[in-house]
């Protein structure tokens, strides 16, 4: 057969994204898309209430509604469902997970608790029907903020937890007492990380169908983790794993939000199982607001350290960590160990200690949000190194210089017990600062304070962990899972390949980029390469999207799979050529006799041979497949620096962002358009929480920013250019080398726009304001007036 | 109660007996089963389900589909025939416009009546002019690249 010619290198180029044809064309299917005949169309009824007693619910002139087929309450669904399972049981924490019922049915524990679910032929008949249903509520005192709410005499939500502490966690190394009580310099602040609102452009949804004949269920879900889903699913409603199919079609976006399994998955799914019929649910934008999961609702006490020379000695912390009304499916694992083992970040600290208290609320569950606490734990020590910073008089890139962990490039401990793999901190911030000329930024924000203007200068400096992780490790960290990664690679007869893997991305690009690793790896062009996912029918088991770690993990687990494929070719190639397989090159998608390059055989001839077996080496089965788990050995650490510059109007409080950049080390970019393109959203996110974004409650547990009228996520108009550069410092335990960069930019970007505002904002004095940091905050603590 | 109406989408008229209640995004997803347009929000500000109605870009859920009875609309499946693509998706694509895609037909569409009533614009001008649509995914940067790359290439004249 003609030869494809092996192409060019494509690891590392900025090829177009394999996924786009279907999405620029309309043609790509999301879960409401979906339609199946005879489907029915689900609504519920979300409690008004933060914090109420349910004393009745009539049905009866809901049921009577026209297209009505059911209208179910918690009291259906609590003999037919287990609570929903927190998956995240941080040990040594005193855990107490209270339960979770797909529809509540004595009490409602925040404003969107599903209490009732009516079911019809159409959406519009669903919603017709739902303001029949009524609910007599006993309403009762809600608590909002979560150090409050540990504090004595506060409401208590859930018998399970005496003073509404859901856990309390501490980490600790070193002798940070004795730091303290040395200190000749110790600096305090108390952080407030508001509660912020994922909004994916997708709201959540699911279409359930239930097959009584077979005991089947297959269920199209709005999910990052179709695999725990199945397995989340199965614990709950009692349908065997091998009878029940998840399918993530094309999801849009996630940011941690598609994560958890969530009320309206389950409701939608047991009203299939009742009804013996399809069902569709799709959450309202208001309905995803009130009650799909929230992120951050940290209050932090914090305090540093140091030398008069600007060394850190010690950093100790109190953490309440806002739950809302439940334990969300990853929620105990964020503020503890993504965040507190994170508290020395690219630092040498010698003493470091946090508690962390998990504390319920009368508010939407929290669950992980891009970054998922290592951007509290970034800003948490990124505003106290710019306090250091004032308060012994040194610059705050000295400041960080005298303390960044020197470069490395296999393994450094911290404090906190983890090992790093690799980084070059300083190599990141010399970027950064050179991008930006530091020096002469700082001589024009001298220049124009004497003409009265405000320019502020963040710089930060950031590490995080991601590429969740060694199995072996999530066990002892209480996660209800392995975090290893699959892949199966198969040739087909024609040498085109499909690629079947267990993680599930969802604009992510992973298409491309696992293609890019396959054409690489193996010599096919890209274009021959499909990624299959997203089908826990289809794809292995694998632990889903989140925790930037589809690159790390799925990526590694992918070059293995291929490594083995070529392994097997190298055998049948020798066999074909009847030459030692010791004797067998390789190179550009060619199998050759070494020495005589124009024997060869290319790997699309030995699909082919190994797919119709006509003539194999003894003892060699048929197919050209492999297939691999990959437990990877370490975390990944991607690390960089980063730089904001603004202006304050002294006269509004308006903060202009006018340049931002962005220095990130993910290791080896398989494609560096779309690292761009994830560090751009991932920085924007995060801009946004520092400037604009907060989820307001009221005293009564009212959510005030219920809709994107309210909730001010970035638009276009917002945003300046943001400058992304890089530096490459490969993981020395990763196959490929590479790290992960979905949440890197939001790690990095709330600290550093915060602290430029408080830069520019340094000749007024404010200590700190509360973010995000709008017209109004700034302008109050400008002219001293309180809120 | 239901009223006739007729709507002509991407060249094919529809006739369907509709509620008056009817928004045009359901009318275009569910009636003529044209799902490229997105429903994100429920207060008009995400303008996922942005359409051209007799060449204007609206947000179909603030649009009734008896108000578009005998109007002609345009949806993400009807920018290009198929197996083709417009300027403007071939720009989004070309720069990386998109990452989730569940913004990207509205967001190509409001791209295309930005470029109708100003054929170059700006950067600022491009930021401007998509305000009243959403994205989570891109940061917007390189939605604004594509733009300028499909205002370099002809935009809707093409």
């Amino acid at each position: 057969m003609t030869a494809t010619l092996a192409p060019a290198r494509v690891f590392g180029s900025g090829i177009r994204r394999r996924e786009d044809p279907r999405l620029i064309t309309g043609t790509a299917r999301y879960t409401d898309d979906i339609v199946l005949p005879g489907m029915l169309h689900a609504a519920i009824l979300r409690s008004p209430h933060a914090h109420a007693r349910i004393v009745r619910i009539e049905t009866a002139a809901a049921a009577a509604a026209p297209g009505v087929v059911a209208v179910f309450t918690g009291r259906d669904t609590a003999a037919a469902l287990k609570p929903i399972p927190c998956l995240w049981l941080v040990p040594g924490s005193d855990l107490k997970t209270a339960p979770f019922a797909p529809l509540a049915s004595d009490r409602v524990r925040y404003v969107g608790d599903a209490v009732a679910v009516v079911v019809a032929e159409s959406p519009y008949q669903a919603y017709d029907a739902l303001d029949r249903v009524e609910v007599e509520y006993e309403p009762l005192p809600a608590v909002i903020d979560p150090q409050k709410a540990a504090e004595p005499g506060a409401p208590t939500l859930h018998a399970e937890a005496p003073g509404n502490i859901a856990f309390h966690w501490t980490v600790s190394g070193g002798d940070v007492d004795a730091a303290f009580r040395d200190a000749p310099v110790v600096v305090r602040e108390r952080i407030i990380q508001q509660r912020l609102i994922p909004t994916a452009m997708e709201p959540r949804g699911a279409v359930a169908h239930y097959v009584p004949a077979t005991g089947e269920l297959t269920l199209w879900n709005t999910t990052q983790n179709p695999h725990i889903v199945r397995f989340a699913m199965s614990v709950v409603t009692g349908v065997p794993e091998d009878r029940l199919r998840v399918i993530a079609p094309e999801v849009g976006g996630g940011f941690g939000s598609k994560i958890p399994q969530i009320q309206g998955d389950f409701v939608a799914v047991f009203c299939s199982m009742r009804l013996g019929r399809p069902v569709k649910w799709t959450e309202t934008r208001t309905e995803n607001y009130i009650s799909t999961t929230h992120g951050r609702d940290h209050v932090q006490e914090v305090e540093l350290a140091a030398t008069k020379d600007g060394r850190v000695l010690g950093l100790r912390c109190t953490v309440w960590a806002g739950m809302g009304g439940y334990l969300s499916t990853a929620a105990p694992g964020i503020p503890t160990i993504l965040h507190g083992l994170m508290l020395s970040g690219p630092y040498r600290i010698p003493a470091v200690k946090e508690d962390v208290y998990g504390v319920y609320t009368n508010a939407t569950p929290v669950e992980a949000y891009r970054g998922a606490g290592r951007p509290e734990a970034t800003f948490m020590l990124e505003r106290m190194m710019d306090r250091l910073s004032d308060q012994v008089g040194i610059d705050p890139v000295e400041v960080r210089r005298r303390n960044l962990i020197p470069p490395f490039e296999n393994g450094f401990n911290v404090v906190t017990g983890l090992t790093y793999d690799s980084g070059n901190y300083e190599g990141a911030l010399a970027k950064a600062l050179a991008q930006v000329d530091y020096e002469g930024l700082r001589r024009e924000q001298a220049a124009a304070r004497a003409k009265g203007r405000y320019l502020g200068i963040g710089v930060s400096t950031y590490v995080e962990i991601c590429g969740l992780g060694p199995s072996q490790v999530a066990g002892a960290v209480g996660f209800q899972g392995g975090l290893w990664e699959s892949a199966i690679v198969r040739f087909h007869p024609t040498g085109k390949v499909n690629v079947f893997i267990g993680a599930s991305p969802h604009g992510q690009g992973e298409e491309t980029t696992f293609a890019q690793i396959v054409a690489d790896e193996l010599g096919v062009a890209v274009n021959d390469v499909k990624i299959v996912h997203g089908d826990t029918d289809s794809t292995p088991m694998g632990w889903g999207t989140y925790g930037s770690r589809t690159t790390a993990v799925g990526g590694a687990a992918l070059a293995v799979a291929t490594r083995k494929i070529k392994e097997k070719a190298r055998l049948l190639a020798g066999h074909l050529l009847e030459a030692a397989v010791e004797d067998i090159d390789y190179a550009d998608g060619r199998f050759f006799v070494r020495g005589v390059p124009d024997r060869f055989k290319t790997i699309q001839d030995i699909a082919l041979m190994a797919n119709v077996a006509w003539n194999l080496p003894q003892g060699m089965d048929a197919g050209l497949e492999a297939s691999s788990f990959y437990d990877p050995p370490n975390f990944v650490y991607p690390f960089g620096a980063h730089v904001a510059v603004v202006e304050v109007d002294p006269e509004t409080g308006r903060v202009e962002l006018k340049r931002y950049v962005a220095v990130d080390d993910c290791g080896p970019q398989i494609n560096p358009v779309i690292v761009e393109g994830q560090v751009h959203g991932g920085v924007v996110q995060g801009i946004g929480q520092a400037l604009w974004e907060e989820a307001v409650y009221d005293d009564t547990g009212q959510l005030l920013t219920g809709s994107l009228a309210d909730y001010a996520i970035p638009r276009a108009d917002m945003l300046p250019e943001i400058e992304v550069l890089s530096t490459v410092t490969p993981s020395p335990h990763h196959p490929l080398g590479v790290k992960g960069i979905g949440e890197a930019g939001t790690i990095a970007s709330t600290c550093t726009v915060y602290n430029a505002v408080m830069d520019a904002l340094e000749p007024f004095h404010v200590a700190s304001i509360r973010m995000p940091l709008t017209p109004e905050r700034v302008w109050r603590a400008i002219h001293g007036k309180e809120e | 109660m239901k009223l006739p109406v007729t709507i002509r989408v991407n060249g094919r008229a529809i006739e369907r007996d509709v509620e008056p209640r009817l928004l045009l995004v359901h009318f275009l997803r569910d009636q003529a089963g044209l799902t490229g347009t997105k429903v994100g929000c429920d207060t008009s500000q995400c303008g996922a389900c942005t359409v051209l109605l007799d060449g204007v870009a609206v947000k179909s859920c603030t649009c009734l589909a008896v108000q578009a009875d005998g109007c002609s609309v345009v949806t993400v499946e009807g920018l290009a025939p198929a197996g083709e693509l417009h300027p403007i998706q071939e720009a989004f694509w070309a720069k990386h416009g998109l990452q989730c895609g569940f913004c990207t037909p509205g967001m190509m569409v409001a791209a295309y009546e930005l470029l109708r009533v100003n054929p170059s614009p700006g950067a600022e001008q491009i930021r401007h002019g998509l305000e009243g649509n959403l994205c989570r995914c891109t940061g917007y940067q390189n939605i604004v690249r594509a733009v300028q790359t499909a205002a370099a290439s002809g935009g809707v004249r093409s």
